[in-house]
């Protein structure tokens, strides 16, 4: 009884003492290998009388479970401390600055034009586009400006030595001949915003000869101003996610449409700046020029202005981003300026949509 | 168009300060651009009194002034020669700013003596040249008042843009009239002289040119005396910007702006022979008024003598015939010319005139009587002489037009419910004959209106476009439909997987010069009237704008430029959306270097067509090098779906490179966006994953540098139907040179799982493909 008690004393120090794995293989070898001293032990019960085996069995049956778990827990012991060694082995300095993935960006227009579509959707218009280098027809006759009109004078046109047949080609100078590409094309009733590169001989700040449009055209029945003054406050309080936004119409001309209206956008001032919005404008700024389409159009694009009508807008699409973006001067955006690009540019996911806001 | 608040109120009869007129102007449509007043800077200049002039007892050009601005004695230092005690003057007291010398004054001892204001010359208030003295008013002047007010300069000045329907508004009447029907006041009657012509005019009068010129009415005025024109006169036209330069040609510059009328007055004594309205001849010239020489050609109106052209008709008179000071005996022009034919030739010379931009909008045509009756009142009020009568050569297209109008078509076009009466007052106020039927008769005037719409607009106008109530567009039933095109969707997908994949989105010119264009072959398009050089040629790629712009940015010290865009390409018969890239990136950072070179460009270009069009299509491209010739020969290819390019990759030529002036490697590519189709997500297969394990089997082929890759992959995944992919895992040379290409096979089964047997047949028959493709496995 105390031989059992010694010898298990003994076995428990020598495995707490071995050191590493295959110290411990050998105890457990000696311990409770075939020929191990717990192993002889036990073979020791098979001779034993009944009385003997009920007072010894437990004991040396105690004497195999305590050495296993002892084996056990060492093995587990030197496991830890062998990982815990190759971990501190591996360890590196993870401060080393690798920096950011190379981070592109979509540009202001693209974003601009991606808020639009979205506002537009959701008034059931679709986006249409058409030729930018156009002929004369639809970019001023169809348009109700007939050669020698002054306002085709006053669209600084450049033109191609071209002509596709009988017709002088030119770069389109405004987004308006989608207007009438779109009647050709499709029977009413029609909702469509075209946005798209427009171009006119002009260069300062605030004019570059390559700039980006978007038109706007219903046409159905029974429409007339106050729709297109709905839809125009609906899209520009969108557009600037105000709901104090106040527009106001002013009799303008434009040959396309009769009655016209260019549309200034009220602003307050607030630190020196111009805010757009706030139900108490400080002053206006002109945003876009519209209408009712003039009969001559509806009938050069087939469409009798007895039964139709319909209204049709136009605005400066870098205008609209530098107002609600903050940028000042028009040539940046065509410079690819890495730095104005890094400033001014969208991330890839920053979409716009309805339900996470047009701002993204 | 330029105009003072008494100018207008010479024809509107109203209390209105500026800031009313100004607001219904705006909102009439006459769109104001500006208000000023010239007695805003001149406020606080007051009139005053010289008391006594000493001598200054340090200087002797300086006087020693007492002065009487209104409140006593002040003493103020003076070098005019003509100050004096008893001159009634201007005083500028400390604080007040001289627009002519730049200067606020201030209390300061000149020499000594201290001075506490100025009394000014009239250079100094810029009210005129005048510098050899102060300012000399009248001996009754008041004393103490200001000095703007008494003189009548206290007079607004309005800017008003006009739109180019609105001629009628290019005279100060037709704004007064839109000002009294938009409420604002009463026009007055127009006050038309009853002129006695003595006998017949000393010069003949005629139009051999009815279409340019239909109608040429004038008269004679004799022994006329002109000169420097009436105060009144020389004010109000220098207040709209316009020089003031002898009373007869002040005349016909003022009725130009009053009425709309514009007018020429000759020197009779430069003419010889008949005026006559004609086409030009070739080989004509003529110095006109601003100094410069015109070629004319026949398709051009002129007014010519029996020697020679006098006049470019209704654009601007001749040098030659112009009055000048001598001047005694005159010929006034009123003529009507075709609209069409003005523009024509104005666009022609490139020269623009006030009465071109009248002509070319259309004058009134029944006011050629009575414009020619005011302005011949004037030369006889002003300048005397002896009226002939008038001689009318042609007849001016006065035909009255007629709309039948229908006043529901004002709610119905313009959105706005005006009563019938309150319509047919607005329009008659305008000018507009009502019958009870509701013709409308067109004014002579308004030579825009000829439509329902347009009287619509009228009635709009002045009834308030802001009064217009808002109404919401009808939503279409049923569920929304998508509204972007897939062309759009291809756009808009394919620039977000460029963002994310480190590409900046720029916008760069469609237009590039011709030296930009030529290593792509050229444009189809050039502009016949370029704005610069640079600007010049429709692109017929992306890549030489996005490369300019690579290079100014490597300029500016970027190491890494990495830029999209996406735009048209314009082709001789179509413009093609189109998305092109360049990576031009020092190899710097510790992070995820970028493999540089034809590589990166691959992988761009095939990443985003995966985004576009699905990886499937992208795994199904086919390569063909080399690709267009402004890229590297050996490092460049042609992605293409059967037998249709979709887009082109690869390290730029040297030679472009070095022409754009980037001076570091770049790779690019284009893809040719409207031939990649757009991968719909909505429809997706059964799912079926086979429960079978696939198979991965690694293989080392070596293949000769002429042998494509390409070629071992295809045959590859065609050497046995359950070959699922092949991935290349590694790239090295042998010492012969030869390519050693290591790649996994997985073998996916099909109906049960591969014996050691079926393995081994297909592994000899990837070896077997692959052999046909070139390669040999590697021992």
């Amino acid at each position: 009884m105390t031989d059992i008690a010694t010898l298990q004393g003994e076995l428990l120090a020598a495995i707490a003492a071995a050191a590493a794995p295959d110290a411990l293989e050998a105890q457990r070898v000696h311990a409770l290998g075939k020929q191990g001293v717990v192993t002889g032990l036990l073979k020791t019960l098979g001779a034993m009388s009944a009385d003997e085996r009920q007072a010894e069995g437990p004991r040396i049956h105690g004497l195999r479970e305590a050495v296993t778990a002892a084996i056990a827990e060492r093995k587990a012991a030197l496991d830890r401390a062998a990982l815990d060694a190759r971990l501190a082995a591996e360890r590196e300095d993870v401060t080393l600055p690798y920096g950011l993935p190379a981070a592109g960006s979509v540009h202001p227009v693209s974003q601009v034009m991606d808020e639009l579509a979205e506002i537009f959707a959701d008034l059931g218009f679709a986006v249409a586009t058409g030729p930018e280098i156009e002929d004369d027809w639809h970019n001023f006759t169809a348009l109700n400006i007939p050669e020698l009109h002054p306002a085709r004078a006053m669209h600084d046109t450049f033109y191609f030595p071209d002509e596709r047949e009988g017709r002088k080609m030119l770069l389109r100078t405004h987004t308006s001949p989608v207007q009438i590409r779109t009647m050709l094309n499709q029977p009413p009733p029609i909702r469509i915003i075209a946005p798209g590169r427009t171009y006119r001989s002009d260069s300062d700040a605030t004019h570059t000869p390559m700039f980006h449009q978007v038109e706007g055209l219903v046409i159905d029945r029974g429409i007339h101003m106050g729709h297109l003054k709905w839809t125009l406050e609906t899209f520009v309080r969108a557009f600037f996610e105000r709901d104090d936004i106040v527009l106001r119409m002013r009799p303008s001309y434009f040959p396309f449409t009769e009655p016209s209206a260019e549309v200034d956008v009220g602003y307050t001032r607030k630190d020196g700046k111009r805010i757009i919005g706030g139900g108490e404008p400080d002053g206006w700024m002109e945003i876009l020029g519209s209408g009712m389409v003039h009969p001559k159009v509806l009938a050069a694009c087939g469409l009798d202005p007895e039964e139709w009508s319909g209204f049709a807008f136009g605005c400066g699409i870098d205008r609209l981003a530098m107002l609600k973006y903050g940028m000042d001067d028009l040539r940046a955006f065509f410079d690819g300026d890495l730095r104005w690009l890094r400033t001014y540019g969208f991330a890839s996911l920053d979409v716009p949509t309805l339900s996470g806001g047009i701002s993204a | 168009m330029k105009f003072s608040l008494s100018w207008l109120k010479d024809h509107l009869d109203t209390q209105a300060d500026a800031a009313t007129v100004a607001e219904a102007l705006t909102r009439v449509g006459l769109e104001v651009e500006g208000v000023s007043n010239a007695a805003d800077a001149l406020a606080p200049f007051t009139i005053a009194r010289v008391l006594t002039a000493e001598r200054h007892p340090q200087a002797d050009k300086l006087q020693v002034l007492s002065v009487d601005a209104g409140n006593g004695p002040m003493q103020v230092v003076c070098g005019a020669p003509n100050a004096r005690a008893g001159l009634v003057g201007i005083f500028g007291p400390p604080g007040a700013y001289v627009p002519g010398l730049d200067v606020t004054l201030k209390v300061a001892a000149i020499r000594g003596v201290e001075s506490n204001g100025m009394m000014c010359s009239a250079r100094e208030l810029q009210l005129g040249e005048g510098h050899d003295g102060i300012v000399e008013l009248p001996g009754d002047a008041p004393v103490g008042v200001a000095y703007a007010q008494w003189a009548g300069l206290d007079d607004p000045v309005f800017d008003v843009s006009i739109t180019p329907n609105r001629q009628d508004c290019m005279g100060v009447r037709g704004i007064a009239r839109d000002l009294a029907a938009a409420g604002l006041g009463t026009l007055k009657p127009l006050a038309v002289p009853s002129i006695a012509g003595e006998g017949a005019a000393a010069v003949a009068i005629r139009t051999d040119d009815p279409e340019g010129c239909p109608a040429f009415y004038g008269r004679t005025v004799a022994g006329v005396a002109n000169g420097p024109s009436p105060d009144w006169l020389r004010r109000r036209l220098e207040a709209v910007d316009q020089r003031s330069i002898s009373a007869l040609v002040d005349i016909t510059n003022y009725v130009m702006i009053d009425l709309g009328r514009p007018l020429h007055v000759y020197d009779m004594a430069k003419l010889s022979g008949a005026l006559v309205a004609r086409r030009a001849r070739d080989g004509e010239s003529v110095e006109a008024l601003n100094g410069k020489t015109y070629a004319l050609t026949p398709a051009m109106t002129v007014i010519a003598d029996d020697v020679g052209v006098h006049d470019i008709g209704g654009i601007m008179g001749g040098e030659h015939s112009g009055v000048v000071d001598a001047t005694t005996d005159i010929v006034i022009e009123c003529a009507y010319f075709d609209p069409a034919a003005i523009a024509r030739t104005g666009q022609a010379l490139g020269l623009t005139s006030d009465a071109r931009q009248r002509f070319e909008r259309g004058v009134d045509p029944a006011f050629l009587d009575d414009g020619l009756a005011i302005a011949t009142g004037l030369v006889l009020d002003l300048c005397g002489g002896r009226p002939s009568e008038v001689i009318r050569a042609g007849a001016p297209p006065v035909t009255p037009r007629t709309v039948a109008f229908d006043p529901a078509r004002t709610p119905a076009l313009g959105g706005i419910d005006v009563p019938a009466d309150r319509q047919r007052a607005i329009l008659e106020s305008l000018g507009f004959g009502v019958g009870g039927d509701w013709t409308v008769t067109v004014p002579s005037w308004r030579r825009d209106v000829d439509g329902t719409a347009d009287l619509v607009e009228e009635v709009v106008r002045i009834a308030g476009l802001d009064s217009v109530p808002s109404t919401p567009l009808a939503r279409a039933e049923g569920v929304a439909k998508p509204t972007a095109s897939d062309a759009q969707l291809v756009e808009r997908r394919i620039r977000r997987a460029a963002a994310a994949r480190g590409l900046h989105e720029a916008v760069t010119w469609s237009f590039i010069s011709e030296e930009e264009a030529r290593p792509f072959g050229g444009g189809a398009w050039t502009l016949a009237n370029p704005i610069s050089e640079s600007l010049k040629v429709m692109r017929p790629s992306l890549l030489p704008g996005l490369v300019a712009a690579a290079q100014r940015n490597r300029a500016r010290g970027e190491d890494a430029v990495r830029l999209f865009e996406i735009g048209r390409r314009y082709a001789a018969d179509a413009e093609h959306p189109t998305l092109g890239f360049v990576r031009s990136v020092d190899e710097v950072g510790l992070g995820g270097r970028e493999p540089g070179g034809w590589a990166a460009a691959k992988a761009d270009a095939l990443a985003l067509i995966a985004a576009v069009s699905g990886r499937d299509l992208a795994q199904r491209l086919r390569v063909e090098a080399p690709a267009s010739p402004w890229y590297h020969p050996g490092r460049s290819g042609v992605l293409k779906l059967g037998a249709r390019p979709v887009a082109e990759f690869g390290e730029l030529h040297p030679e472009l490179l070095r022409a754009a002036g980037l001076r570091h490697a770049a790779c690019a590519g284009e893809l040719f966006l409207d031939a990649l189709t757009l991968r719909r997500a909505g429809k997706k297969p059964a799912y079926a994953p086979n429960p079978l394990q696939p198979v991965k089997r690694d293989f080392a082929f070596v293949l000769p540098e002429d042998k494509p890759a390409a070629q071992l992959d295809l045959a590859i995944r065609k050497a046995d139907k359950l070959v699922e992919d092949v991935t290349f895992f590694d790239l090295f040379r042998l010492p012969s040179g030869e390519r050693s290409l290591a790649l996994r096979v997985t073998l996916q089964p099909a109906q049960a799982s591969f014996t050691d047997a079926e393995l081994k047949a297909i592994s000899d028959r990837i070896v077997a493909a692959a052999e046909k493709a070139g390669a040999s496995l590697r021992g």
